[in-house]
């Protein structure tokens, strides 16, 4: 997947200036890089949320992928399996997505009544049932207030669904299960001149 | 004694009582019932009128007339709502009438309307009137206050129009509506009955409270007013029970 000269900026401030990357078309790959260097704009460009002012991408198409945002955004007053339920074709059950985070017992349960780490964990749960069929998954800082135990765990739900997955990441923890990383800097977002991972790889590797 | 119970008569009964202590003491001052007649005049006024005929048949109408027209005026103000916040071209043409509607006196639309419909449909389309705007301004704000990063998150997940408008409009939508439809409900009586009194028409509370100020029957109007404020607050509890709002918190 590569991306050609992408300009993008909010206002008078540059968050993308030519930003060209290859990504890797298999397993996890994290972009780590200090909070606010442009990580998440890039992400939403390639989940089209964003337009950019020039350049090319071949990504997937927006409508083949799946984004979960760094806020959970969860549906206010629909319990957690109905968060899912929405989102599925008529008739699909979300209760072998809410087993695949720990939630089964919390299917009845209001997001206002989970913790923070539990509404992380439905709206992942949500992100994973949506993207099941797709060809993309990009997260938004997705372990947010989840346990590393847990974390891993999940991890290993991502890849056994063997679609590409792109998030981002600044926790050590959460860049250990990557297997890739890909260190950033900015704005204006750029490859970190030294990596600072065995894990950093550059681009197209 | 329960708490509960202890709680509604401190918030309920004794306010009730200072006022009829307050009414009491006004009327056994000024020693006129044509002026201000007592309580319980009044009290056995309502009990003459409760078992009449025409008592009941003017209660009923008039709650059936202020109903349609507050059931109409709620129906084209989310109309006018949605059509104001999806067009910009609706916004200009729509916005300008409702505010004006808004602004002009009940009066002058009843007279008005008085030369284009017959008496019996003035009440219910002036109720109808005065709620309009109320339920535009309601709605409107709901569907402007929506979350975006909600509206975002249902772009992302393609929901298409009908669950994005179940699932986040609707939500976002409704604790303005409720407080629109409690605030309209009030001001569809007002209105309604005002008309009524200007209008007459054959069966109705306004009538009554006309005949009342021609054959100078004070305690007469006493109880129709005491009948109108309870089948407005009745309404009311009816509205916010349907609409899951408790108490007096309407957002």
């Amino acid at each position: 997947m590569n991306l050609t000269d992408l300009c993008f900026s909010y206002g008078e401030k540059t968050i993308l200036d030519h930003f060209s990357l290859e990504l890797p078309d298999t397993g996890v790959t994290a972009l780590a890089g200090p909070s606010g260097c442009g990580k998440t704009t890039l992400l939403r460009i390639l989940g089209g949320l964003e337009m950019p002012l020039s350049g090319t991408s071949d990504t997937p198409p927006a409508h083949r992928t799946a984004f979960l945002f760094q806020e959970n955004r969860l549906l206010p007053g629909l319990p957690a399996a109905e968060q899912i339920r929405v989102i599925l074709p008529r008739g699909g059950d979300p209760l072998p997505w809410l087993d695949a985070v720990g939630l089964t017992k919390e299917a009845e349960t209001l997001p206002g009544e989970l913790s923070g780490g539990m509404q992380r964990r439905v709206a992942l749960a949500r992100c994973l049932a949506y993207g099941q069929d797709k060809d993309l998954f990009l997260l938004d800082e997705p372990f947010t207030g989840i346990d590393p135990a847990r974390a891993r765990s999940l991890m290993d739900f991502l890849r056994s669904l063997d679609v590409p997955v792109l998030c981002t990441a600044h926790d050590a923890e959460t860049l250990e299960l990557a297997d890739r990383i890909i260190r950033l800097e900015g704005p204006p977002l750029s490859l970190t001149a030294t990596p600072r991972s065995r894990h950093s790889v550059p681009p197209g590797t | 004694m329960k708490p509960d119970f202890k709680n509604r008569i401190v918030k309920i009964a004794l306010p009730a009582a200072f006022w009829l202590a307050v009414w009491q003491g006004a009327a056994a001052w000024v020693g006129q019932e044509l002026l201000i007649p007592s309580p319980l005049a009044v009290l056995r006024q309502l009990g003459e009128l409760a078992v009449t005929f025409s008592f009941w048949r003017s209660a009923g109408y008039s709650l059936l007339r202020i109903f349609c027209g507050a059931l109409g005026g709620t129906f084209l103000g989310i109309l006018s709502a949605v059509l104001t916040c999806c067009s910009r071209w609706a916004d200009r043409v729509l916005s300008p009438a409702l505010r004006i509607i808004r602004a002009t006196p009940v009066a002058s639309f009843i007279i008005l309307l008085l030369l284009w419909f017959p008496t019996g449909r003035v009440p219910g389309i002036i109720s109808g009137l005065m709620v309009l705007p109320v339920m535009w301004e309601s709605v409107g704000a709901g569907i402007r206050n929506t979350p975006q990063e909600l509206l975002e998150m249902s772009r992302a997940y393609h929901f298409g129009r009908r669950k994005t408008v179940r699932y986040v409009y609707i939500p976002a939508i409704r604790p303005h509506f409720a407080s629109g439809v409690c605030n309209a409900i009030g001001l569809a009586w007002k209105s309604g009955v005002a008309a009524e009194v200007l209008c007459l028409p054959k069966a109705s509370i306004g009538t009554q409270i006309y005949y009342s100020k021609i054959y100078l029957e004070t305690p007469s109007l006493f109880a129709w007013t005491f009948v109108v404020i309870v089948l407005s607050l009745l309404l009311e509890k009816l509205v916010r029970r349907i609409l899951g709002v408790k108490g007096g918190d309407t957002a």
